[in-house]
């Protein structure tokens, strides 16, 4: 009997949950804030959802209900992907060392 | 267009990508490398995306054109946001990814063709599971976030709002989604499937409004923690690895940081979710309502404790980042160190409105985040300094916790401030924190209260010294 390809994604999420519990823990604590930010920008990934949604339309009619729904969430998963990334690298730039010399 | 098995792999090697982007955070010299592998992984994971549908045509354009829509305005705001608001930004944040979830469930249910998922009102049974379970939580995400963004905003007071029978309520909605779930699946009727996206934006409104401002670290951290969930759920649904990989991985990390966060404050988790933490109040400002003596001073003063001291620490709170007094502050510290002084700083965990609050706020302000101690590190030296300066935080550092097992913060780790030599404690007035329960350190013979704005009264420090 052939295994249901639901049960590799399965195994797939549950594996995926251990290692970000084990990831997570490894986050120093000063970076917690970056941390919510990163992870609001990759969980923003739903946007491949999104484009398949808004690429459901035929060639006559581009705008159907299920791809303006897709358009309105690439858009919003785009706000989250830029801002999300872009807010990260902002933050993170301000941490800085102790400069040796004074 | 590319095959299954290959775009398969790709999302595959983003999700990979996505781990590493969380792997380098562990410091904060990886850090800034792991956020380009994050970016890295998104961006094969569009690109695979377009490829593998094959479709460019006029469909494509307007997908770019929503992307730079979005895109820009997402850059905008993260260059314009100041870093005092970055709990409102994540709030606001969480709520987009948890409607992009519901839009996407909406859009698959309208049209499964597209996901080769069935027909309408034939949807497969597995895949319509999953979709309503993204659906509900992506729902409950997005209201809940929008009810956070809004207190943490102060457009919707702080308070928790609360009201009778709101626990059974709140109970019977969640059954029912549960049960509108199940209809669903065995029905396919759309009616169930607008019913079950109308409660489900619902509760999420209900379940956040009973809970307080101070408590946002863990709303904030648990909404981060549904985001993810929600878009496990549509990964499942559209079978991509990277979605689902990413959705546990972001599952994970917000359930970790709520955990922290009830740590920090001795709280479990279920009665910060149920709420009221103000239900307390009542019985604590009515015990301690007896007026004690306090010992209060100006920035002189102030000034002459720290210039003759040869160890501050300073421990800054939510009150900080109201100020906006961190670039003062570090200018006050810079002042100090110049003066031989040695300067730490002090952060527990709950300081502020979200996991880190301080740390970036400090950040901002070119404080070297090796002069930046968590409340573990740092609690031992407080008894060999000779100056703690407290801005703008209070139940983090009441001694009750520790002394006083009938208080409502009683057990919860404090910093043990108390043990320092002599004690600044900048405050507006003499009122209580959050928790509503008077601070015994007001009241010790070593302290000295500063009343003034946070901002101004570091800066009249400055001057002084």
């Amino acid at each position: 009997m052939e295994i249901d390809p639901l049960i590799f994604r399965l195994s797939i999420f549950i594996l995926s949950i251990f290692v970000g519990y084990y990831v997570v823990w490894s986050v120093t604590p000063s970076l917690h804030t970056p941390l919510m930010s990163v992870t609001n920008a990759i969980s923003s990934v739903i946007i491949v959802g999104a484009i398949i949604a808004g690429l459901s339309g035929n060639s006559d009619s581009v705008f159907n209900t299920s791809s303006i729904f897709g358009f309105l969430a690439i858009a919003l998963a785009a706000i989250n992907i830029f801002g999300g990334f872009l807010v990260t690298q902002r933050m993170l730039a301000m941490y800085k060392k102790k400069k040796k010399d004074k | 267009m590319i095959s299954a098995n290959l775009s398969a792999i790709f999302y595959l090697v983003s999700g990979v990508l996505f781990i590493l982007a969380l792997r380098g955070l562990s410091s904060p010299e990886t850090s800034r490398q792991g956020n380009l592998f994050g970016i890295l992984g998104m961006v094969i994971a569009i690109t695979v995306t377009f490829l593998s549908t094959g479709n460019f045509s006029t469909g494509f354009i307007f997908v770019l054109i929503f992307i730079l829509l979005g895109g820009s305005i997402g850059a905008f705001i993260a260059y314009r946001i100041p870093m005092t608001a970055m709990p409102e930004l994540v709030a606001g944040f969480h709520s987009l990814v948890g409607l992009a979830a519901v839009f996407v469930a909406i859009s698959a249910f309208i049209n499964p063709e597209a996901f080769n998922l069935g027909t309408p009102g034939n949807i497969k049974l597995g895949s319509l599971i999953e979709m309503s379970i993204g659906a509900a939580v992506g729902a409950i995400t997005f209201s809940g976030s929008i009810i956070a963004f809004l207190k943490l905003q102060g457009i919707m007071s702080g308070s928790p709002i609360l009201f009778k029978g709101q626990h059974p309520l709140n109970a019977i909605i969640l059954i029912s989604i549960i049960v509108l779930i199940y209809l669903l699946c065995s029905t396919q009727s759309s009616n169930l499937f607008w019913i079950l996206l109308a409660v489900s934006f619902l509760i999420g409104f209900l379940l956040i409004i009973p809970i307080g401002g101070a408590d946002m670290p863990v709303v904030i951290s648990m909404l981060n923690s549904y985001s993810g969930w929600a878009a496990a759920g549509i990964g499942f649904t559209l079978e991509n690895t990277a979605l689902i990989i990413t959705g546990a991985l972001v599952g994970s990390s917000g359930a970790i940081l709520s955990y922290i966060m009830c740590k920090g404050m001795n709280r479990s988790f279920f009665n910060v979710i149920l709420g009221g933490f103000g239900a307390t109040e009542d019985i604590a400002s009515t015990t301690t309502k007896e007026q004690r003596p306090v010992k209060s001073g100006n920035a002189d003063d102030a000034a002459f404790l720290m210039k003759n001291a040869s160890s501050v620490i300073i421990v800054p709170g939510y009150g900080m980042a109201v100020a906006q007094a961190q670039h003062a502050l570090r200018e006050m510290v810079d002042t100090l160190k110049k003066n031989d002084i040695k300067v730490s700083y002090a952060i527990h965990p709950v300081a502020g409105r979200m996991p880190g609050h301080m740390n970036v706020l400090l950040a901002e302000a070119n404080v070297p985040y090796d002069e930046v101690f968590e409340l573990e590190e740092i609690n031992n030296d407080f008894a060999n300094a000779d100056v703690a300066f407290v801005i703008g935080a209070n139940d983090v550092t009441n001694p009750v916790a520790k002394t006083d097992p009938q208080s409502p913060i009683y057990g919860m780790p404090v910093l043990d401030v108390e043990k320092c030599k002599s004690v600044l404690f900048v405050k507006r007035s003499l009122s209580p924190g959050y928790a509503g329960i008077d601070n015994d350190l007001f009241y010790k013979e070593n302290t000295l209260m500063l009343f003034a704005d946070a901002k101004k009264m570091t800066e009249d420090i400055t001057k002084n010294l």
